[in-house]
Formats: structure tokens, sequence, C-alpha cells
């Protein structure tokens, strides 16, 4: 059993993402080698070094993959990915967006969302928006695997010693494909949700973008992330990047509070993982309540700042 | 500028599902079944390419049952102009055809009909992979503008927008190029009852993808579909300091 785990970095920082990946990969052997690529990378292969169960750093430091542009780094990756019996990448947009074009140059059908390793070729995924969860043998020689960030605790950021590896990057050129213009990233002092031991949410029934704040004054008394239901998000409350569900972030928190949240299946495929989930809602038929562990019938207008203000 | 956009036909997103007692997969007989929401998004934004003047015709193609024809009309009542209906015998949801099968059979016919863009669905809801956009990139050696927000193109450059985790990103990608779409990027419109009648006289071609030329084996072998863990349901508290009390002193979360 080889493994590569594919780092998800900023090229300053590695990703929180990353060190869920990396506890993945210890399920399924011991030798375990993760792949920083990006441009100027030094701080992110020696943080990579010290996590714990890595064997080996590879670093691919070069200015062409600064934006993790996966043209790039899938005709790359694919070069010398035989070596290995199985990659990982954390499931994340990041992920999703590279892991599948490489999985197709490999001729190998990925496996998305994983949640679970049952052994070295059968895995648990959930499928229908998490109301199935499917359990599926590869037959494939390499194995490629999206892992479900949530589903494995992250590993310890110290500990570890793995050597690191410059790669030689000498013969390694662009292709015309596409090119990076800009990142418009969510400014936020806040925990990044994915990876928040608090999230409050927000849904519909904020009514604006103004309302809104209550939630965010929420999160902050609590030093929680803030999330948001698709309608909120739809309806310009909230940011993209704040959607939690099916197609948006799959979140576990210790404790997630759902404010004006009606609890659609795809919101729920998203945070019915979370530890204890706390429902703030008018409608007491709303579907949420069946999901919340703590139901609280009320305005929220009225509810929310109570609770800030008592917490 | 031709537009090429793949559809699936997929468990509507209001039905809640039923897995089969020998757990072989999902209940599909009498169930509604409708076009992927992400792939009605891609429909729509190539229609409106064409009614910008940028797209001169769409092309939607469709790989299932011969009942997957349903929703090559409906695309074709948005604008579509004409349909494909790739037949397979696998089941299209889970446990058959798989992402990289149908990466492959959408390769084949691209390369036919030799459009200057693909849109598609980022993922279509039923095995939720999220895969099938950028495996047919790779394997045209196209670039990827995926989770698309918006999309703007410019002689034989697409500018797109794209949702990341962080926020948004913006790439620019040479034509011919594949999109996936994201939630954001349009609102499909409702197909008009006389457009609902004239996509019935559209053309649309049957194609067995046993001719096609491609290895459909499954690689992944499904064991079993299971529920997932339930959720017991809670309880309703009084008060707010009902609710602190029991999330500091029960729970222990805070």
């Amino acid at each position: 059993m080889s493994i590569l785990v594919i780092a998800e970095h900023t090229n300053l920082i590695l990703r929180p993402s990353t060190l869920n990946a990396i506890s993945a990969a210890q399920k399924l052997g011991t030798d375990i080698s993760v792949l920083i690529a990006g441009k100027t990378i030094s701080s992110v292969t020696d943080a990579a070094a010290k996590c714990d169960g890595v064997t080996k750093v590879l670093a691919a430091d070069t200015p062409l993959f600064e934006h993790h542009m996966p043209e790039n780094m899938a005709t790359y990756i694919s070069g010398f990915a035989k070596t290995f019996t199985h990659i990982l990448v954390p499931a994340t947009a990041f992920g999703k967006n590279l892991l599948p074009r490489l999985a197709a140059l490999l001729d190998s059908q990925m496996i998305s969302d994983v949640i679970e390793i049952i052994s070295a070729d059968t895995f648990k995924r959930p499928v229908y928006a998490g109301n199935a969860i499917a359990t599926v043998q590869s037959t494939d020689s390499i194995k490629l695997l999206s892992v479900r960030t949530t589903a494995f605790d992250a590993v310890s950021v110290t500990g570890g010693a793995a050597s690191v590896e410059n790669l030689d990057m000498s013969g390694v050129t662009a292709n015309d494909k596409s090119t990076f213009i800009k990142a418009e990233l969510t400014q936020s002092a806040r925990p990044e949700l994915t990876a928040a031991k608090i999230i409050v949410s927000g849904g519909r029934a904020l009514g604006s973008a103004e309302n809104f704040s209550i939630i965010d004054k929420l999160a902050d008394k609590l030093g929680a992330a803030v999330g948001a239901s698709r309608a909120a998000v739809d309806a310009g409350y909230a940011p993209n990047d704040y959607q939690v569900g099916q197609t948006g972030k799959i979140v576990a928190p210790s404790l997630y509070i759902a404010v004006g949240i009606s609890g659609a299946i795809q919101h729920l495929a998203g945070m019915k993982d979370s530890k204890i989930i706390v429902a703030i809602n008018k409608d007491p038929d709303a579907p949420i309540f069946q999901v919340a562990d703590y139901g609280l019938v009320a305005d929220l207008f009225e509810a929310v700042p109570a609770l800030t203000e008592k917490l | 500028m031709k537009i090429f956009v793949p559809v699936k036909r997929a468990v509507d997103y209001n039905v809640k599902i039923r897995i089969k007692p020998d757990a072989s997969g999902v209940e599909l007989t009498n169930v509604k079944m409708s076009m992927n929401p992400f792939d009605e998004i891609a429909v729509e934004e190539a229609v409106r390419l064409k009614e910008k003047g940028i797209a001169t015709e769409i092309v939607v193609v469709t790989i299932g049952a011969s009942a997957a024809q349903d929703v090559l009309r409906t695309a074709m009542a948005i604008g579509a102009d004409r349909g494909i209906l790739v037949t397979t015998p696998l089941a299209t949801d889970l446990g058959g055809l798989e992402p990289l099968a149908v990466a492959k059979l959408l390769t084949k016919l691209i390369e036919k009909e030799n459009p200057s863009l693909v849109i598609m669905g980022k993922q279509s809801i039923d095995d939720d992979s999220n895969q099938t956009g950028q495996m047919l990139a790779a394997l045209l050696g196209w670039p990827q503008a995926t989770f698309a927000s918006k999309v703007e193109i410019a002689g034989s450059v697409a500018t797109v927008t794209r949702e990341i985790d962080g926020g948004l990103e913006t790439i620019s990608t040479p034509l011919p190029t594949i999109i996936t779409t994201d939630l954001r990027l349009n609102t499909p419109r409702y197909a008009s009852l006389p457009n609902i009648m004239k996509a019935k006289q559209k053309p649309l071609e049957t194609i067995d993808s046993s001719t096609l030329g491609v290895d459909t084996t499954p690689r992944l072998k499904m064991l079993t579909l299971a529920e997932p863990p339930k959720r017991k349901g809670g309880i309703k508290v009084a008060s707010i300091d009902d609710l602190i009390d029991k999330l500091k002193n029960e729970a222990k979360v805070i």
C-alpha cells in the first residue's frame, strides 16, 4: 500500500482539510506521501512534514501551480501517479475540481465523498443527498478517492518528522489552457465553516441581508462560524461560500444552530452529522425539528437577540 | 457557435427516495423523474447565449433508457434545437453506467459534433459524484471551468466566475471548453405550452451506446445500499433560558 495525499493549501499554509485527508490515508496504510504543488511553498512543506502519520513530503514548487489550475496539475501528477496504490484529496472545491480530471487521465473510476474506508478496495459513500449510503468495491488498479472531511478526524500537526523531497520541475511546461484572473475571498475573522466547533446558520426567514446581521452577532458571541441555507444565499442575504447542504459545504460541528431554516432534505444533507442541533423556527411543524436535539418555537427576531444577550 | 449540453434524467429533487428491500438500489418504479436541476441550469445558460446571438445551435444529449428522451423534450421546450438519446441497458443512477463511462461516450459524440462549448451540470443529484465534466475535459484535452456562477463569452474566450470554498474565483478559458454549472448561474425558465408543443417536432436522434466503441463495464461493484443512521428527534424547549441551560449542562457544548 502506497498512498498519496494531494494537499490543499494556500502556498503559505496547509488547509485543515488536508489533515482530514491524511487521517483517511492512515486507515489504508502507513506509507503516506503528501504532495504540495504550488509556488514558493516551503512553509507548507515544513508544516506537512510535521503532521502525524506523514512519511514523505513531495514538493512540486513552480509558478505554474500557484493557482492550482487542474489542467496543469492533473497532467503533471498523472506522470508519476501509478507508483501509488491510492490517491486521496479532501472533497472540497479544490479536490472536486482536480481529482476527476486526474482519474480520467489514469483511466480510473474515482470514488467521491468517501465517509468510511472498509478495506483497501471497499468504501462507503453517501448518495441521493445522504439519504442512502452505498458500499462500493473498486476493481481499478489505482484507487482515487475524495474524502469527506467531516468523516475523518484531523491528524495532529505535530509529532511527524517526514523527509521532504524537492521534485525536479525543469521539464514541466505550461499549457495554453485556463488562466487565473482573480479570487474574491470572503474576509472574515470567524473560524472556517468546515472546521468550526460551533456554527450558526440562517435561512430565508431572516428576510434581508441587513437582518442577517443578527446571525453574525450570535456567532461572534459564541466564537462560531456563520452558515446559510440555499434559500438565504439565493436571496442574497449571505455569500455563496456560506451555503451548507448537499451541493454546498458539508459540516459536522459540535453545535449547529439553525435559525429560520425549514430543513429541506438538501440542507439536512449538509449538517445532519452535527453532534448537537438546535433549531429556532416560528413554524412548529418545520421539518428541521425532526432532526433537532433542542427545538425552540419562537420568532427569531426576538429569540436570537435575546439568546445573544443572555449568553 | 455550437453548444453541446449533456443532461441527465434523475429522481425529482422533491422525492423522498426509498431503498429497495434487497439493498440493490433505489426504487425508481412509479417515482417522479425530472431533468437533473444543475442540467436545467446548463440548458438555460445555453439558451441565453443563443438569445444573445453568441450561440447558433444547441444540441442536447442524454444517456439512459428510452424514457430518458423526456428530458430531451424538456430541454428542447426551453430552447435547445435538437436532441440525441444514447440508449444503454445499464442503470444511470447507481451501480451501472459510471461517470468515466459517461465521459467516454460523450467524448465520442463531441468528436463527431465538434461543438465550441460544452455546458453541463456540476453533479447529478442521484449519485452526487461531481466528476463527469472534469473527466470529459481531461479526455478531450480541453480546459475546464467548474462550478460556474457567471459566464461571459467574448470571441474565442470564456470568462467564468467559479464558486469555491472561500468565495469566488474568476478564470479565463479559451474555447473549446467545458463549463459545469453551479446553482447561482441562472434561474431556469418554465417552458411555455406552445414551446412544449413545438419541442415535439424538433429532431431527436437515437444512438445505441454499444455502437460507439466504448467499454462501459462498471469499475465499481455496489455491494449494498443502506439507510443512513437515523437521527433521533429531540425535545422542544420552552424558553431561551431553558435552551441555554440544556446546552451548558446537558449537551455541554457551550
